[in-house]
């Protein structure tokens, strides 16, 4: 397979229709998991399009104020109200951990076992962190008394809306750190340089996964960094 | 990797005859196809009967399983329209119809034939079992996810069936379950009915889409050498733009589904208005009923095509086949389907026309709507130009082929009366919208899948169907559909609203009296004329004629495996060498009237076969 000279492709728009019109493969080169991936993705993109686009709907078409988001969201040190406090931290946390995982990705290719485990292993502390601030600032506000059906300080809709899509969002998030733990076992095991079948799938193991499951990961902040904009920042 | 390509050191040019003929120095063997870039597949071989036959990873296999559940499905909702059309022509035959029954046949039924029969069908069912074969590949490339996707369709009509046990039954909100009605205690089913339908098309969901990235990365990634997008049989095709659509559209049913599931369970409004119930104001408020129609038919709409373009793809290669002539106009065909695809995701809200949108709302979707008749529109001609002095062979699946273009092109001018506002204003919500959509997207479809049936069966099971019984089926099923459906139109024009339990004394509907119960008979024996067809695959199963290597005479990679059936791996030890695409037919200079994709060129060096 190695003969098959994939590193002199004819680049640019030509190389793309001679690749469209060639056999075998669509995207020269590319492992058919990380196709997989990004379709994977695509059509998660849309989920969440749909949930942010309903967001934008219900909240500019509501009868009652929507609540004043840097209050609502804001944190007391000292007697002093910091607003966006604890999400400024949310998002340094899982933006630092994509740079683990970019890192992770990195290092498994160099088929460097010890430091794509360490790695990765930080890349799922990190998520997990999120989480739980995640689960903080949700017992936050409903200590406050906001509900996914009610909000004292304004529009119902904020409570649904914010409790339905963070929650979504932190299904994904806790998917992707579950699969991080599982993931920096089995580097640290060695699977990835053994290529021992999965337990599920039957499938050799291969660095490769590390590349797929880091795709998923940079997604989930990249949704992130949305849902923070529409949601604390609007 | 078999090892005898890797002294081959050729760069990757495109396969197409346009650069072969060039000046790349590699060509001058006729024969030449590029060597395998792809590893050979790590198989999944299975040893006890439970992962051979019940938890399989083949993709054969998978198939059988959706159709088979999803025929399960089919008939399911075939019954419901028994009833409801008992009711319609003979009211109060029945005396356990009653008006809230009848809303729960209507929902259901509507909601397992498009869904869960034929979606699972076409994509689940054909995808699954064709698309490994006729690429060439060994299985898709994840059957783990595949098995598991299976199982996941499984148990969403599990639920969904369920719904029929639960107090209260199923939901009766009309299949587009539009809110705020559907969750409030006025309609059937309101309780558990509809949580379990919202549970059940999640489920749906969640397994598509597993099954839905096995289809499109096979299609894209796992072909064989010399299969280029170009010589893939158009049934891939209208797989692969099907899935496509499903992909990018099943995420607004999912939205809405969760949507609407808390809105019932936990008392969001995301779809509530502000609603005084029987004198009592709820705690609904604020909500947008019109928001979950956008999501709604931004799925709904593409799933006409999820369902339209697979069958356009497989009565393409099954009229090719069978009237033995290369399909007109093959790559026209191709951008027609992608170019429909593409275009269904711009058309939703002329489902809403009614709905109270802006106006100017309705003219651009009105737009968008009629373009799509373009494309639609050629590929009927190229159907009819394949036909034209063809060598047609009169079987049962030419006969399918026939019907489904008399009836699409039928149900397709309906839908040009529909897709402008001002004629649907007044059609909307009566029978005619019924008739459109059944010959549209139901009648037509079937048409195509009982043909599919027909002309694949003796792959699957190894022996012909009866061409008797299947003359007698098709016949019944296609003059039956046409006098259930082509009265219809004639009742929406005199204004016979749809969904109503009854017409009662009206004295304008005294003339819908005959014609309905005209249509309630017909619809009694096209039903019972399926179980021919039913009982035609269980007879042939055991005592069907041997139907041998390709019997008709096919010439794409699913007709030239290594054993028939197929088994494990499809193709024994070499996957097969693509050198041209499935439609050389009667090729002037070839002995035969057939050249099969793996046929070398300098084997048929006197033909003049297209260059592809």
């Amino acid at each position: 397979m190695s003969d098959n000279n994939l590193n002199n492709l004819p680049g640019g728009f030509k190389g793309m229709a001679q690749d469209m019109g060639s056999d075998q493969t669509a995207f020269k080169g590319v492992q058919w998991g990380k196709f997989m991936m990004w379709i994977f993705l695509l059509s998660d993109t849309f989920v969440f399009s749909c949930f942010l686009i309903s967001y934008m709907k219900g909240r500019s078409s509501t009868v009652v104020d929507w609540p004043n988001t840097s209050e609502v969201f804001s944190l007391h040190v000292g007697g002093v109200p910091v607003p966006l406090l604890l999400i400024a931290i949310m998002t340094f946390v899982l933006i630092t951990s994509s740079g683990t995982m970019a890192l992770a990705v990195k290092y498994g290719y160099e088929k460097n076992k010890k430091m794509c485990a360490w790695l990765v292993l930080a890349t799922a502390i990190g998520g997990l962190t999120f989480v739980g601030m995640q689960v903080f600032e949700w017992s936050k506000l409903i200590h406050e008394g906001v509900r996914p059906w009610e909000n004292p300080f304004g529009a119902k809709q904020f409570g649904s809306f914010f409790f339905m899509i963070t929650g979504f969002h932190g299904v994904h998030v806790s998917i992707g750190v579950i699969f991080l733990f599982i993931f920096a076992r089995k580097t640290f095991r060695g699977d990835f340089d053994t290529g021992k079948r999965g337990f599920f799938t039957s499938q050799k193991s291969d660095y490769v996964a590390i590349e797929i499951l880091g795709l998923y990961w940079h997604f989930v902040d990249l949704v992130w960094v949305f849902i923070f904009a529409f949601f604390y920042l609007w | 990797m078999s090892d005898e390509y890797n002294q081959n050191n050729t760069p990757l040019e495109t396969q197409s005859s346009e650069t072969m003929s060039g000046s790349s120095g590699s060509t001058t063997d006729i024969d030449y196809v590029r060597p395998a870039e792809l590893p050979e597949q790590d198989l999944y071989h299975s040893h006890s009967w439970i992962t051979k036959w019940v938890f399989c990873q083949d993709a054969k296999v998978i198939g059988v399983q959706y159709f088979l559940t999803a025929v399960f499905t089919g008939i399911v909702g075939l019954v419901l329209s028994w009833l409801m059309r008992l009711q319609l022509g003979f009211p109060e035959l029945v005396p356990f119809i009653t008006a809230e029954h009848y809303y729960q046949f209507v929902t259901m039924h509507g909601m397992i034939m498009v869904v869960y029969f034929l979606t699972a069908l076409f994509l689940g069912g054909f995808g699954n079992y064709l698309i490994p074969l006729m690429v060439g590949a060994r299985d898709m490339v994840f059957p783990y996810v595949n098995m598991v996707s299976f199982w996941m369709f499984f148990v969403a009509v599990c639920v969904l069936m369920a719904s029929f046990f639960v107090p209260g039954g199923p939901t009766g909100a009309g299949w587009t379950l539009y809110p705020p009605q559907a969750i409030l205690p006025g309609s059937p089913g309101a309780g558990m009915g509809i949580i379990l339908m919202l549970t059940s098309l999640s489920l749906f969901v969640i397994g598509f889409t597993m099954g839905g990235l096995n289809y499109l990365v096979t299609i894209l990634q796992a072909r064989t050498r010399g299969m280029t997008l170009m010589r893939m049989p158009l049934t891939i095709w209208g797989i692969f733009t099907a899935t496509a659509l499903a992909m990018l559209a099943f995420p607004a049913l999912l939205v809405s589904c969760i949507m609407m599931t808390l809105d019932k369970v936990l008392e969001t409004s995301f779809f509530m208005p502000a609603i005084i119930q029987a004198g009592e104001v709820l705690d609904y408020g604020g909500g947008s009923p019109v928001l979950f129609q956008h999501l709604f038919w931004f799925f709904g709409h593409p799933e006409v095509y999820i369902v339209a373009l697979p069958a356009f793809g497989i009565v393409s290669d099954l009229i090719s086949v069978h009237a033995r002539k290369n399909i007109f106009g093959y790559r026209m065909m191709v951008w027609a389907i992608v170019g429909i695809g593409g275009l269904s995701f711009f058309v939703w809200a002329h489902h809403m026309y009614v709905s109270g949108m802006n106006p100017w709302f309705g003219f651009f979707f009105a737009t968008t709507t009629l373009i799509i008749a373009v494309p639609t529109a050629l590929k009927v001609y190229n159907w009819i130009v394949t036909l034209f002095r063809a060598n047609i062979r009169m079987n049962t699946v030419m006969l399918f082929c026939l019907g489904f273009i008399v009836t699409f092109v039928n149900g397709g001018i309906t839908g040009i009366f529909l897709g402008n506002v001002a004629v649907d204003i007044p059609l909307s919500d009566t029978y005619f919208v019924i008739a459109h959509f059944h010959m549209v997207m139901g009648i037509a479809p079937l048409m195509v899948i009982m043909g599919a049936v027909y002309h694949w069966f003796p792959l699957v099971a190894g022996r012909m169907l009866s061409e008797k019984l299947g003359k007698w089926h098709f016949w019944i099923t296609f003059l039956g559909a046409y006098s259930i459906y082509f009265p219809m139109h004639y009742l929406g024009f005199i204004g016979v609203p749809r969904r109503y339990f009854e017409m009662y004394d009206s004295p304008y509907m005294a003339s819908a009296i005959g014609m309905n119960e005209f249509i309630t008979v017909a619809a009694l024996i096209v039903g019972a004329a399926q179980f021919i067809f039913i009982y035609n695959i269980i007879t042939s199963l055991r005592v069907g004629k041997p139907a041998g290597k390709n019997p008709w005479k096919a010439n794409s990679l699913e007709w030239l495996t290594s054993e028939v059936p197929p088994v494990h791996g499809n193709f024994g030890e070499k996957l097969p060498v693509v050198h041209r695409w499935p439609y050389d037919f009667n090729v002037p200079g070839s002995k035969e009237d057939f050249i099969t994709q793996t046929t070398p060129p300098s084997e048929v060096i006197d033909a003049e076969v297209e260059k592809t």
